[in-house]
């Protein structure tokens, strides 16, 4: 299992098309990827669009994504950067 | 040859094929028979869905622009959405058919979305709405009648304002509808447009008609479905006929609206959206008497920001080039209800929380609009109407909010230009107290359906009254009568707005009473003009 906390920049925070975006771009890994906002006491499936966009996730709000599965060490830098680079 | 009758609320004759406009909402609990090929049916929709998406996007990103077009993206982002495909899909090997499926699930995300505490969230319950009408149109086979190839004439149990905004209008020759009345929504639009129309017919709505031609004789009030070859013959000549007739009305364009006495008479025209200026150029109208501002509140899921309506106004008023248009504030309530305004419902709409009374009570909402009109007032000639007067505390309220938001702009610098203030009187209680309101406005324009309405206590929505429904009725003529005096002696000018205004038998009275202006559909500008200037009055 892998996990990282980023803080989202994005000033819409991760609205409909980002939310969007993250789940085609992890519809491609094979291990389950789960977004929470600990502060919030709020999870989700993030390769599931409505329940991430439910979260709801704002500029500002931490979020820390876990990564469970066989190619957990491959993909979690790739989501990682994914992360910095689209939110 | 199906032949059959209804209530024309538009002369003329239309020929082409029907379009079957039909609501997605009626989806009812249906058990299918076989799981496997309901899957398959559910899948083949969600093909034909995306498909019709993209084109939506590519249409949508050149004509409106990139923000609209990423809510089309988002749409179709849901149709891959796995909880909501997945929990239609159960729903389907439980037994369900595919589009009661996509109704339960649809209702459940959008109410999900709609709970959520967040403005932006909140307004994506519509487009999983909307995505999932679109799923059970095609699903149902009930959406040929939303896009259309080749123009045709559109069959309806009734539309509502928002469906008609949807519409493509030039691709419409006619409308049949088997519900409205001559006031409904369809029927004005119906005017304006200038295309013969059938209300109240009893026509037998089914998708099997699609494709099928049809002949609306708006002067008869019959229409022919796969019409026999004498039939055809006999209607394209009077086709033909009613085409020389407007022909002939040409010689009136252009000229002044004067009677051989040489009493002038203003000839205005009323309309419901910036789109109908062509219409207005078209009918030779010497100026805009109404502008309902309802289109530009209604087909959308939030209140329009003060740059829209802004936009919307000053195409008008320039395209208008110096003429008179009157802007009248936001009607909405009764018969015309938004979703986001939150309205509660009402025993009684017609005498609810409506029009004026909301503007006054919701400032935020009045406040943008005044705005926005104001400054389209610098570009051209401007006048506001308020609706829905009963009393002079509402018109001196209503005078003290437009000079602080004239102060307002003029503080920020804004640019606008002297605005006429006037009232509509469509109220017993305005026209029998318009020698006091008078004093205070700089014009009456009487709306006589809301006026005939309430003289009458007559629904106009109810079509088991029209047998006692007397639009001549002497209390309407009386009133109408004591408004322009009234007018006159305060030395204001007076017009007619509603329906009535282009009554032809009417005219003369009209023009005795001394109205200043007459205000109607833009295609019915050049009748009234030959009737003015070939009046003894």
């Amino acid at each position: 299992m892998k996990t990282f906390e980023y803080t989202v920049k994005d000033e819409l925070g991760i609205h409909a098309r980002p939310a969007g975006i993250l789940v085609k771009r992890l519809s491609s890994v094979k291990s389950s990827v789960t977004i929470a906002v600990k502060a919030k006491d709020k999870s989700a499936d993030a390769k599931r669009l409505m329940a991430v966009m439910k979260m709801a996730v704002k500029q500002g709000d931490t979020v820390t994504v876990t990564i469970d599965g066989e190619d957990e060490d491959a993909v979690a830098p790739e989501i990682e950067q994914f992360f910095k680079d689209n939110f | 040859m199906i032949k059959g009758n209804g209530r024309p609320v538009y002369q003329g004759v239309a020929i082409g094929r029907i379009y079957v406009h039909t609501k997605a909402r009626d989806v009812v609990n249906r058990k299918c028979t076989d799981i496997v090929k309901e899957l398959e049916r559910f899948e083949g929709a969600r093909e034909s869905a995306r498909k019709e998406l993209e084109a939506l996007y590519d249409k949508t990103l050149n004509e409106i622009g990139e923000e609209q077009a990423g809510i089309i993206e988002v749409q179709s982002l849901f149709l891959d959405d796995l909880d909501y495909i997945e929990g239609i899909q159960d729903m389907i090997r439980q037994g369900s058919d595919a589009a009661f499926s996509v109704h339960e699930i649809g209702d459940a995300q959008a109410s999900a979305f709609a709970a959520l505490d967040d403005e932006y969230m909140k307004a994506r319950a519509t487009d999983i709405r909307d995505i999932s009408d679109r799923l059970v149109r095609i699903l149902t086979g009930a959406d040929q009648g939303f896009r259309m190839d080749e123009p045709g004439i559109i069959v309806a149990e009734d539309l509502t304002p928002s469906e008609t905004v949807a519409l493509d209008k030039d691709k419409i020759l006619a409308f049949v509808t088997r519900q409205g009345s001559s006031n409904s929504h369809t029927a004005i639009l119906a005017r304006v447009m200038n295309i013969p129309s059938l209300v109240l017919t009893d026509i037998d709505i089914d998708p099997s008609l699609n494709g099928r031609i049809i002949i609306v004789d708006g002067f008869a009030g019959n229409y022919y479905i796969d019409p026999d070859d004498a039939t055809m013959k006999a209607m394209q000549d009077k086709k033909r006929s009613a085409g020389e007739y407007k022909a002939s009305l040409e010689s009136y364009r252009g000229r002044e609206s004067v009677t051989r006495k040489g009493q002038k008479v203003s000839l205005f025209a009323n309309i419901g959206s910036p789109d109908d200026i062509r219409y207005v150029i078209d009918g030779d109208a010497e100026g805009i008497g109404l502008l309902r501002s309802e289109f530009l509140y209604l087909g959308r899921d939030d209140f329009p920001t003060e740059d829209e309506l802004f936009e919307a106004y000053r195409k008008v008023v320039e395209a208008m080039e110096g003429r008179k248009v009157v802007i009248r504030t936001l009607d909405i309530g009764a018969d015309k209800k938004v979703d986001y305004f939150r309205l509660e419902p009402e025993e009684n709409p017609a005498l609810g929380y409506r029009g004026i009374r909301i503007c006054l009570t919701q400032k935020d909402i009045f406040r943008t609009q005044l705005r926005a009109i104001y400054r389209a007032s610098a570009y051209g000639r401007v006048a506001i109407m308020f609706p829905m007067i009963i009393s002079l505390k509402e018109v001196e309220d209503i005078k003290t909010f437009c000079t602080e938001v004239v102060g307002e702009l003029e503080a920020e610098g804004v640019r606008t230009s002297p605005v006429e203030l006037g009232i509509m009187i469509e109220t017993p209680a305005a026209a029998l107290t318009s020698d006091i309101l008078a004093q205070h406005v700089d014009f009456f324009s009487v709306g006589t359906n809301d006026l005939t309405q309430y003289t009458l206590a007559i629904d106009r929505q109810n079509e088991k009254l029209d047998g006692f429904y007397d639009a001549h009725h002497p209390a309407l003529m009386r009133f109408l009568a004591m408004i322009a005096e009234n007018a006159h002696k305060a030395g204001i000018w007076a017009g007619i707005c509603g329906e009535l205004a282009g009554d032809l038998s009417l005219t003369d009275e009209f023009l005795k009473m001394g109205y200043d202006e007459l205000s109607v559909a833009p295609s019915r500008i050049l009748e009234l003009r030959k009737n003015v200037i070939e009046s003894e009055v």
